[in-house]
């Protein structure tokens, strides 16, 4: 049996695994629709929490960004795991005591404002839809690599799947799909790096093996990595070169962004206890761990394998791979099925039969470049968003694991995407166009509006997607800074402070919302249309702040403008203040009910 | 009044856990994962230093602990404050 032939089994079987299980556990209630009568486990929860949230961008993407800049892209796995630990503390128990469906609900009712709940559908759709862009970018990679097609067709058949998905299948038994989701990406994602690490490191468990004995060497694994790359004038990877003010608060933008995140929220809605949403977060950041802490390992390891691979004979002296050996070698026909996809490209530039991969910018390396005659780095494209998915062709790992890959790629796509665009229709019908424009619609109308924004949605992300303001990892890096200037303060300002009124809590989120959109459209371009920016992120406006990193600068303007309006007008009523003292403490939390 | 006042003592509680999460939250994060990482780079982790373990595998496991050690607290909160559900 061929690759793809194989790829195609193990996509389909997954695929009718999830089919199967959305059909067995279909809702029969709107309170099984949205919240899953409130009688899923904690730990099942957690799990299903771990699927939804862990996207194209932490499956396909993160380790890629890891493994060619190494330490300074720490920011995405502190970022992405300590998000959890404001969910747990600041946001998740109080929610649940709430008791609504969705985050904009708690808004608008804490704030006693249809405007605040409006306000808040704005910001959830801006984010969400942001986040949709990450994901197809992600899907093209993907369907590209595993149908044999340019990426541009990969993602248009990705955007007619996912919205088959979300429109049919994604709809029912969204929890216990989304766990067998989980089993399936995880899988897909340790079992190539269990291989690797034991080809290299002779440990079984990649997150231990990082940090142990390269075995072909006896050095450690780290510390061979750092000599091969520096040799080939490229950073250190285990050292610290990026701006250290600018990755602090990238970290912070990404941690705020992931407790804003209104479809990871709403998951904290569906356990049947205020004491159980508190587990039910911990229980999350285990399985999302699982990924986070294999991750630097792949990264590295994959790092360490495609420069060997690069440079056979170890290292300069033994001098480059040959372009008949990438050709011919079997081991190298990964470079020649991911060229077909337009991300990964190599040519001979000067002449001599070699494909030098090395850093041309590096002044160091510049005086042996002349004397070997290179004329530039030869490996020309290498998209960060393959290396996961190329990486156990790298290792040579068996065809069974590839297809298992494949299959984990589009779990973790898929269920994110379909999951926000859930949230976006959601937000559209439920509470924009019946809780404010329309109140009498149908419940036909309201499913109508909620297909069309669902369609609305797709065709928006999959335009931006085929022309995306970075890898999948970054664009979703600009979903989370907007979530962390919107949605997180406006509800953590609505538990812990009882003085943040409604005029305060609007003016808050659309000053957040504003300033970071337009930060972000002023260095990636108006609606991410390419050539309409006026500054890049290597030299931001505000001498270091990157675009991705303003998120936690957007959450500070949000504080302060709510903190100012709202001491500037009327108080809090009674009422209101009650409504705070009751969600602070867990007695009383019944099921909760529709309004 | 007097549930109002045990209300009260029960959120100060609550808020002084919180802080104390936070504070170590920070710490291995920003701290020793980005900004104290040259005060630790004489511990040597495979190959590398310590502040880089923090900042690609420790904090995630301090953020584990903090996470479950907060849950039992406070359910043991609820529980000597008499708020929790029955």
């Amino acid at each position: 049996m061929d690759q793809f032939t194989i790829n195609l089994l193990f996509v389909g079987a997954s695929f009718a695994l999830y089919i199967g299980i959305a059909i067995w556990a279909r809702a029969g209630s709107t309170s099984e629709f949205y919240a899953a009568g409130r009688g899923v486990h904690p730990v099942t929860n957690g799990m299903a929490t771990a699927a939804d949230w862990m996207s194209a961008a932490s499956f396909i993407s993160m380790a890629g960004l890891i493994a060619f800049t190494g330490y300074d892209n720490s920011s995405f796995l502190m970022g992405w795991t300590g998000g959890y630990v404001l969910l747990a503390l600041l946001l998740a128990p109080y929610l649940r005591k709430f008791g609504k469906f969705t985050v904009s609900e708690f808004i608008g009712d804490r704030f006693y404002s249809p405007t605040a709940r409006i306000v808040a559908v704005i910001c959830l759709i801006v984010a969400s839809t942001t986040y949709v862009i990450g994901q197809m970018t992600g899907v093209g990679v993907a369907f590209g690599r595993f149908l044999e097609v340019s990426n541009t067709t990969g993602l248009l058949i990705g955007a007619c799947v996912v919205f088959a998905y979300a429109v049919f299948g994604g709809m029912k038994g969204v929890t216990y799909t989304q766990v067998a989701q989980y089993c399936v990406l995880i899988m897909a994602y340790t079992i190539p790096a269990v291989f690797i690490s034991l080809q290299l490191t002779g440990n079984p468990v990649p997150a231990l093996g990082l940090f142990g004995d390269h075995a072909a060497s006896g050095e450690p694994l780290l510390a061979k990595l750092d000599a091969i790359v520096t040799e080939l004038g490229f950073n250190e990877y285990t050292a610290h070169h990026a701006d250290t003010f600018n990755m602090v608060l990238f970290t912070l933008s990404l941690m705020i962004g992931t407790a804003g995140l209104p479809h990871v929220i709403m998951r904290f809605f569906t356990v049947p206890k205020v004491s159980d949403a508190r587990w039910s977060a911990g229980w999350a950041l285990v399985f999302i761990a699982l990924l986070y802490l294999t991750a630097p390992a792949v990264g590295a390891m994959a790092r360490l394998n495609i420069t060997e691979m690069m440079w056979p004979n170890g290292g300069i002296e033994g001098g480059a791979v040959t372009v008949q050996q990438i050709e011919n070698d079997p081991q190298y026909d990964w470079m020649a099925t991911w060229q077909k996809t337009g991300l990964l490209a190599w040519e001979d530039k000067n002449g001599d039969g070699a494909i030098q991969y090395y850093n041309d910018k590096s002044e160091a390396l510049a005086d042996t470049a002349a004397a070997n005659g290179w004329a530039g780095n030869e490996l020309t494209n290498f998209n960060r968003d393959i290396l996961v998915l190329a990486n156990p062709e790298i290792a040579n790992l068996p065809s069974w694991v590839i297809g298992l890959v494949a299959a984990g790629g589009l779990a973790a796509a898929l269920s994110t995407a379909a999951g926000l665009l859930l949230a976006i229709s959601s937000a559209v019908s439920h509470d924009l166009i019946k809780g404010s424009i329309n109140p009498q619609i149908s419940e036909k109308g309201e499913l109508l509006s909620a297909r069309v924004a669902m369609a609305v949605a797709i065709v928006v992300a999959t335009y931006l997607g085929l022309n995306p303001p970075g890898f999948a990892a970054q664009t979703v890096a600009l979903a989370f800074g907007l979530a962390a200037a919107s949605i997180f303060p406006a509800l953590m300002m609505g538990i812990f402070s009882t003085r943040i009124n409604n005029t305060g809590a609007v003016a808050g989120m659309l000053a957040g919302l504003g300033v970071t959109l337009v930060y972000i459209f002023l260095h990636k371009g108006w609606l991410f249309i390419p050539d309409t920016n006026s500054f890049t992120d290597a030299d931001p406006l505000l001498g270091t702040v990157k675009s991705t990193s303003f998120g936690a600068i957007g959450a500070a303007v949000n504080f302060t403008v709510a903190y100012v309006v709202a001491s500037m007008t009327e108080e809090t009523p009674q009422k209101i203040k009650d409504l705070v003292e009751s969600v602070r403490v867990p007695r009383g939390a019944g099921a909760a009910q529709d309004h | 009044m007097s549930e109002n006042s045990d209300n009260n003592s029960y959120w100060s509680a609550n808020i002084r856990t919180i802080q104390i999460c936070l504070v170590i939250w920070a710490l291995v994060s920003f701290g020793f994962g980005i900004l104290l990482r040259p005060l630790l780079s004489g511990i040597s982790v495979g190959g590398t230093d310590l502040g880089f373990w923090f900042a690609q595998q420790g904090s995630i496991l301090v953020f584990l602990g903090l996470i479950f050690f907060y849950a039992w607290r406070m359910n043991k909160l609820d529980a000597e404050h008499g708020v929790d559900e029955e």
